[in-house]
């Protein structure tokens, strides 16, 4: 819901003229909204500008950013670093992990959920 | 470094789309959240070069109230009274609110704002002359599901950027 939010504003700035870059995670929302310029860090949502305590993995993805601030020619510009979060690939599959072993929690997490709204 | 395992089968990057919406279904909403879409894009320029422009970032995290927002409880905190702010972007601030937010809390942390918050990282582009100036504040906008208040929200923000003489925006949501 971030990259939604932040899109939304990148394009109230340009329409009023400012140039934008977002620097962001979450490829599909952000295309999807439609945004001028977006450097795409393939990481876990949470670092898009780097990985904590890595100062040059962080200055690497602002200087793209400002590459691409400068260097765009056309709107819909999405730009990937190149930068990779580490060789396993399970974090893809954790986040927001819906299976035959947590289905049964969710559901009632859900329900609890809804029941505490009603009662709010 | 590659990351060797990666599934080619499939597209390798995430669908945060597909993700939330089966996530949200497997708890029962039954009605699927419905994203913001444009087929026009607006594109404004650069006015003068990178290297004597300033620059502002906008970000999803807020300031971090120690009396309120120390624990780690795993994103239930909740605050509902989160509105647009600025604040000054010198010093970089050491810590930022960020537990509201769907952040992936498994996989990293958000200890060090310089994974989220650029300032310093800008900054080392000011002293390099790669950039003009860093703006002197920094902009919040809460994170909405509401995308007309996204729409006042960002009204808020081009009104500072224009205050503050900004002449290009870093924006990184979390």
């Amino acid at each position: 819901m971030c990259h939604q939010t932040v899109s939304l504003v990148a394009r109230h700035l340009e329409a009023e003229g400012i140039p934008t870059v977002i620097l962001g995670s979450a490829r599909d929302i952000v295309e999807l909204a439609g945004v001028p310029r977006f450097v795409f860090t393939d990481y876990p949502l949470g670092n898009p500008t780097g990985k904590p305590d890595d100062i040059e993995d962080q200055q690497s993805i602002l200087d793209l950013g400002l590459a691409v601030l400068e260097g765009a020619i056309a709107p819909r510009t999405t730009v990937q670093s190149p930068n990779i979060w580490s060789e396993s690939e399970q974090w893809r599959a954790d986040f927001m992990h819906v299976g035959p072993d947590n289905i049964e929690a969710l559901r009632a997490a859900g329900e609890a959920r809804r029941a505490a709204q009603e009662t709010s | 470094m590659t990351a060797a395992n990666a599934d080619t089968a499939h597209r390798t990057f995430v669908s945060y789309i597909d993700k939330s919406r089966e996530y949200y279904e497997a708890s029962g909403y039954d009605r699927p959240y419905r994203w913001a879409h444009h087929n026009d894009v607006p594109f404004a320029r650069l006015d003068r070069p990178l290297a004597e422009s300033t620059v502002a970032v906008v970000t999803t995290s807020f300031i971090f109230n120690p009396a309120t927002d120390d624990g780690d409880d795993g994103g239930l905190m909740v605050r509902a009274d989160k509105e647009v702010y600025a604040a000054p972007s010198s010093p970089t601030p050491e810590r930022m609110f960020t537990m509201d937010l769907s952040w992936d809390k498994g996989a990293t942390h958000t200890d060090d704002v310089g994974s989220f918050l650029p300032l310093d990282a800008l900054g080392r582009a000011a002293e390099a002359g790669r950039i003009g100036a860093v703006a002197p504040r920094y902009f919040g906008v809460p994170t909405q599901y509401s995308q007309r208040r996204s729409g006042l929200d960002a009204e808020v923000i081009a009104g500072w950027c224009r205050d503050d003489g900004v002449d290009a925006v870093v924006l990184v949501p979390l």
